[in-house]
């Protein structure tokens, strides 16, 4: 190894080294700061390096020798480098701060490691390895030298290391010791540990590389020693298999990632419309995910066996279109409308058999049926739940509003995803809108406005904005019951228009209303982001009363078609009887053969489940249609025309008026949220309702990552997404449950149609798990049921659950009133420290007070603050002067500080620390071990 | 990028799986995306380690980076010559930390690093001029500027040197709401 070239090295990384590791260990900031101070007092300590250096140069010189094996492994001079650096940095701050404490110290210690080793004999033991590999690790631990190394030790030196040290002097070099086993060990671990967290340390990627290289190396090397006899197969064995473990894992992980779609898409969209917009397309993904999964259940447990095990169409007369309708079952309107084929297929609730189980599997659709129904919605209770808690780790922990406002705009405002010009121009624009807000408020200059004007108009936009949520909850009403009307006509004479009336007024809904509460909203003149949250509010408000007016509504319809069915049952009975009664007294038999109608002719009742299914199909349909046609029309058209139009128009199209479309972040997250409540409602009634939905998302995502790209232009105000991805799980919480309700409702109390659907001739739908617990399970877990389902048990468990409610909540208000008590104390600490500190004039009222109270003393500065020193050194002295390292100088602070605060006159405020404390400026930059050390343990107020 | 030659052992894409937050299909385009950055200068086989680098020219005209007020600042912070100058490790190295899988300790130290540019490990008032007027493009009047980083040390400055701290500022930045979703390139 050449030493000059090593030299330059030195240099060079002092030159830049300072950003190296700009934290290495727990003691950030004092080494930092010590650092910094080294650094600046470089070059007075020149001469002292090259002296250093030339040390560092014999500890070099031992190197190769001492780790022969790691030379063959990589590439020479990136390792001693990186050696070098860390050393060169940590040798800087060890040296100017202890050098002088240090060397008697190490002197000892060496003698004794020397004594140790000669006792060893070996010169490359085992041990001399684990140093080598434990100092790598950054925690500043001894570098040894071997034969006169004596002042290069560093002075830290951990005491279980030098223990460990010691007990090897004792065993004999070869065979291993138990604690020597245990040492190394405990080392391969730490030093997994070390692999596992390596990239999470702040270091250079070279010097990572190569400790991780050490580290391999080291565990690989020292893992198959241990353990002895049988033991060791045993734990070879089982480091192999931890080994590929670990290589399974990661290729599973790449696996993952590698399954994870549209990543590129996202990604651009990001780049071009920062992350709110790709929060949406993210949402869209995640809800994709979800749709999957739920499709698995529904395909795998509901629909696939139908199909494979149950009887084909056409076998029953729910399988199989009436005879009426045959002839236009085939026709693209009336498949179009899910009539015909469409109605009698798999899609639908009525097309499931009753049959307990059928094929050879013994399969219980019936049952499998209900507990699909009903476990999509478990399922997606818990993954909405649990993201949610993972999302809500991820934000801050909360600091108040407004504590750091101006540092978080400072520090955290700029996305930087941003990759597109415009965008980040528009982001330049509303960061400097929003600073000057911010320094409008903190001025608190408020406008002289009139706030009558401003209140009346808030009232007019809310009192406008209720009257078209209640205008918009009347049509969708009266639009009901008009189809209710029109139900009952022949299906010729209506037109197409007077068919999908309801899915069309309530797409129309939706598409016209949150652009008027939008223009109402102007009116209030809110803060944007206040703004989009009312906005949010109202449209959720819109589309749940329409959600729930359409329920309603259609529960009048559901109700109207049991009565019918009631009579048509009476009817299907009576003639079977009839049938029967003729049968038996022509024949004069009681063996009766089955009635030989064709399927297709036989009497059927309504089967309003799968009528419910229907309207839920068509609802969403008209929604994806609506949708679609609008981004079309509203945002690709419109970009068309204003693109190419424009060099033939009368004023600017794409300044002016029409300009392009945006894309709106909260009216599509809302719609896809009512997308998905409208898929839970209506998937028990339609299993095909979700893999229509999957296909819906993807089209979406496609569609809608196209149209943004090609002809949105980003917001002129480019918000954030932050902590909206909770905000959307909380609304999608609050359908879920909305639409949990109407679902559970109709499974507890309606009862099934008697003629199709795979609860028909039960009373209710949740007989089928009855009928399962009596017949299919044993009869002990029956028992069970029925003395859970008792009264006597039912009300104790939910008294249970109402005290466990309290007590939670009891014990969480506890801590918040803890955390607020926490947080007060700390803002006071902060007042307090910085008042004493900076020596201004008290921010705290409390403080002024107090400081108001000391009369006397503040009235005789200290005669050094009559000169008016240079402001660098104001400063230097303002972070200095009450620091001190508190166990060198523990009283003096104490009374530094009291004499600081006394001699505050709070109403002049003085800039500087009094006098005592002053020091020469050329001092002042001096390397002062004190005040720089103590520097670190200044942060938390002292008391 | 589709030849067929092999850009790194599996060792070599093993220990940069180990150290970054990269997959290892993620650290192949890292590679492409580097090498489109100089054709001339990166070899497409990095079996043993060659030793280039790429100016800071090139890299912050990466579509990435281009838009972002503080490009010059990220990569120089990265390169270890701290002229903006980086090796493929230091390249792979920025985009890890930068990626939306690192841990809020790591990124609160490199945006540190980054918003600190006299580089004497203190955001003093100077830096955050800087950082306010590349944020504003210098749109804010002086007197702007000079209340806005007086409210800004203010209100983070902890122990009251008039200049953040790492401690300052980590204490300061963990509690952003906005710093992890923002604080993230995707490449």
């Amino acid at each position: 190894m050449p030493p000059k070239r090593k030299d330059n090295v030195v240099i060079k990384v002092e030159d830049v080294g300072m950003d190296v590791d700009a934290v290495i260990d727990s003691g950030s900031e004092e080494e930092a700061r010590r650092r910094a101070k080294n650094r600046r007092v470089r070059p007075q300590r020149k001469a002292k390096r090259v002296s250093d250096d030339e040390e560092d140069e014999d500890e070099e010189d031992e190197e190769p020798r001492r780790k022969g094996r790691k030379k063959k492994a990589k590439p020479r001079d990136s390792d001693e480098e990186e050696e070098e650096d860390s050393r060169s940095v940590k040798s800087k701050s060890s040296r100017a701060s202890r050098r002088k404490a240090a060397k008697e110290e190490s002197e000892e210690e060496s003698e004794d490691d020397r004594q140790k080793k000669k006792k060893r004999g070996k010169g490359v033991s085992k041990q001399e390895k684990e140093e080598q590999n434990k100092e790598k690790k950054g925690q500043v631990k001894g570098k040894e030298g071997k034969d006169k190394g004596g002042e290069k030790d560093r002075k830290k030196k951990s005491g279980k290391f030098s223990s460990s040290s010691s007990s090897d002097s004792d065993s004999d070099d070869q065979s291993l010791s138990e604690g020597e086993i245990e040492a190394l060990k405990e080392q391969v671990e730490e030093k997994k540990k070390q692999i596992a967290t390596l990239r999470n340390k702040p270091w250079r990627i070279k010097r990572r590389l190569v400790i991780l290289k050490e580290a391999q190396d080291f565990v690989e090397k020292y893992e198959g020693a241990l353990g002895k006899g049988k033991g060791k197969r045993l734990y070879a064995f089982k480091v192999m298999m931890a080994k590929k473990w670990i290589k399974f894992k990661r290729d599973f992980e790449n696996f993952k990632t590698a399954c994870i779609p549209w990543e590129r898409k996202i990604k651009d969209v990001e780049s071009h419309f920062g992350s709110s917009v790709a929060s949406y397309f993210i949402f869209l993904r995640w809800m994709y995910g979800l749709n999957l999964v739920l499709f698995g259940f529904m395909f795998g447990l509901v629909i696939v066996p139908e199909l494979l095990m149950g009887l084909p169409y056409g076998s029953i007369p729910r399988k199989i279109v009436p005879r009426a309708e045959q002839d236009t079952a085939m026709d693209f309107s009336v498949l179009f409308d899910f009539r015909g084929y469409c109605k009698y297929s798999f899609l639908f609730y009525g097309y499931y058999n009753s049959e307990r189980t059928i094929g050879v599997l013994q399969f219980k659709l019936p049952l499998s049926y209900l507990l699909v129904g009903v476990g999509i919605f478990g399922y997606s209770l818990m993954v909405v739940i649990r993201t949610m808690a993972r999302n809500s780790n991820e934000g801050g922990d909360g600091a108040e509003e407004g504590e750091f406002t101006f540092s978080w705009k400072m520090f955290t405002s700029w996305d930087y995803l941003i990759g597109n010009p415009e965008t980040a121009d528009n982001k330049y624009a509303s960061i400097t809108t929003s600073f000057k807000e911010s320094i409008v408020d903190e001025q608190e200059s408020q406008k002289d406005e009139n706030i009558h004007l401003r209140r009346f108009l808030r009232v007019l936009a809310n009192f406008l904005i209720l009257c078209s949520l209640g205008g918009s909850g009347f049509l969708i009403y009266f639009v009901v019951k008009r189809s209710q009307e029109f139900s009952n006509m022949e299906n010729e004479d209506l037109s197409w228009l007077e068919k999908n009336e309801v899915e069309l007024v309530m797409s129309l809904l939706g598409l016209v209303c949150p652009p008027l509460f939008e223009t109402i909203a102007e009116l209030e003149d809110y803060h944007p982001r206040v703004a989009l949250k009312w906005q949010l509010g109202r449209i959720f408000a819109l589309f749940l009363g329409n959600l729930y007016t359409f329920l309603f509504a259609l529960f009048d319809e559901v109700t109207a078609k049991l009565e019918s069915e009631k009579a048509i049952k009476n009817a299907t009975e009576w003639a079977l009887n009839q049938y029967i009664a003729n049968y038996s007294s022509h024949y004069n038999t009681t063996n009766v053969p089955p009635q030989n109608v064709d399927p297709a002719d036989t009497l059927r009742g309504p089967c309003w489940e799968t009528a419910v299914g229907i309207e839920f199909v068509k609802l969403i349909v008209s929604d994806m249609q609506v949708t679609y046609l609008s981004i079309l029309i509203g945002d690709f058209i419109r970009a068309v025309l204003v693109r190419y139009l424009n060099y033939c128009w009368c004023w600017d199209l794409e300044a002016g008026f029409p300009s392009y479309g945006e894309f709106d972040i909260s009216g599509n997250v809302l719609g896809l949220i009512f997308n998905q409540g409208m898929i839970w409602m209506g998937a028990f009634y339609c299993p095909g309702l979700v893999g229509l939905n999957v296909l819906r998302l993807l089209v979406s995502m496609y569609y809608q990552c196209w149209a943004v790209m090609c002809c949105n232009v980003p917001h002129e105000r480019v918000f954030k997404a932050s902590g909206s991805n909770n905000f959307y799980m909380g609304l999608l919480l609050l359908v879920l449950f909305l639409s949990l309700l109407p679902v559970v409702y109709t499974i507890m109390t309606l009862s099934p149609s008697f003629d199709c659907g795979p609860f028909s001739g039960q009373e209710k739908m949740y007989d089928v798990v009855m009928e399962t617990i009596d017949k299919d399970l044993p009869s002990f877990i029956g028992n069970i049921f029925v003395y859970a389902t008792n009264p006597g048990l039912i009300m104790p468990a939910v008294l249970l659950m109402v005290l466990a409610i309290y007590y939670l909540n009891a014990v969480s208000k506890g801590y918040q009133q803890a955390n607020l008590d926490l947080k007060k104390k700390m803002k006071m600490a902060r007042d307090e420290e910085k008042n004493r500190r900076n020596n201004k004039d008290s921010t705290n009222q409390v403080m002024k007070d107090l400081e108001d109270l000391l009369p006397d003393k503040s009235l005789i500065p200290p005669p050094t603050e009559e000169e008016p020193p240079p402001p660098d050194v104001v400063i230097e002295k303002g972070s200095k002067s009450p620091k001190i390292k508190p166990g060198a100088a523990g009283k003096g602070v104490k009374l530094q500080k009291d004499v600081s605060l006394a001699a505050t006159n709070p109403r002049a405020p003085v800039n500087r620390a009094p006098g005592p404390r002053r020091a020469p400026p050329g001092n002042a930059r001096g390397p002062q071990p004190g005040p720089g050390r103590g520097r670190g343990r200044g942060g938390p107020p002292r008391q | 990028m589709g030849n067929k030659q092999t850009i790194f052992t599996d060792e070599q894409l093993d220990a940069y799986q180990d150290c970054t937050f990269f997959t290892r299909k993620e650290i192949l385009r890292l590679h492409g995306r580097y090498h489109e950055l100089a054709p001339h200068l990166v070899p497409m086989d990095y079996t043993n380690d060659p030793d280039c680098k790429v100016p800071l020219a090139l890299i912050v005209n990466m579509p990435e980076l281009k838009e972002n007020p503080f490009r010059n600042r990220i990569v120089e912070s990265f390169s270890e010559d701290g002229m903006g100058n980086l090796s493929f490790n230091e390249f792979v190295d920025m985009f890890s930390v930068l990626s939306e899988t690192a841990p809020r300790e790591l990124k609160a130290i490199y945006a540190f690093k980054i918003y600190d540019y006299n580089v004497d490990n203190y955001l003093c008032k100077e830096d955050l001029e800087k950082t306010l007027n590349k944020l504003t493009k210098e749109e804010l009047t002086p007197e702007e500027v000079v209340l806005v980083c007086e409210k800004a040390i203010e209100e983070a400055d902890l122990d009251g040197d008039n200049k953040l701290s790492y401690a300052d500022f980590e204490n300061m930045i963990t509690r952003a709401p906005d710093f992890l979703s923002t604080f993230h390139i995707r490449i």
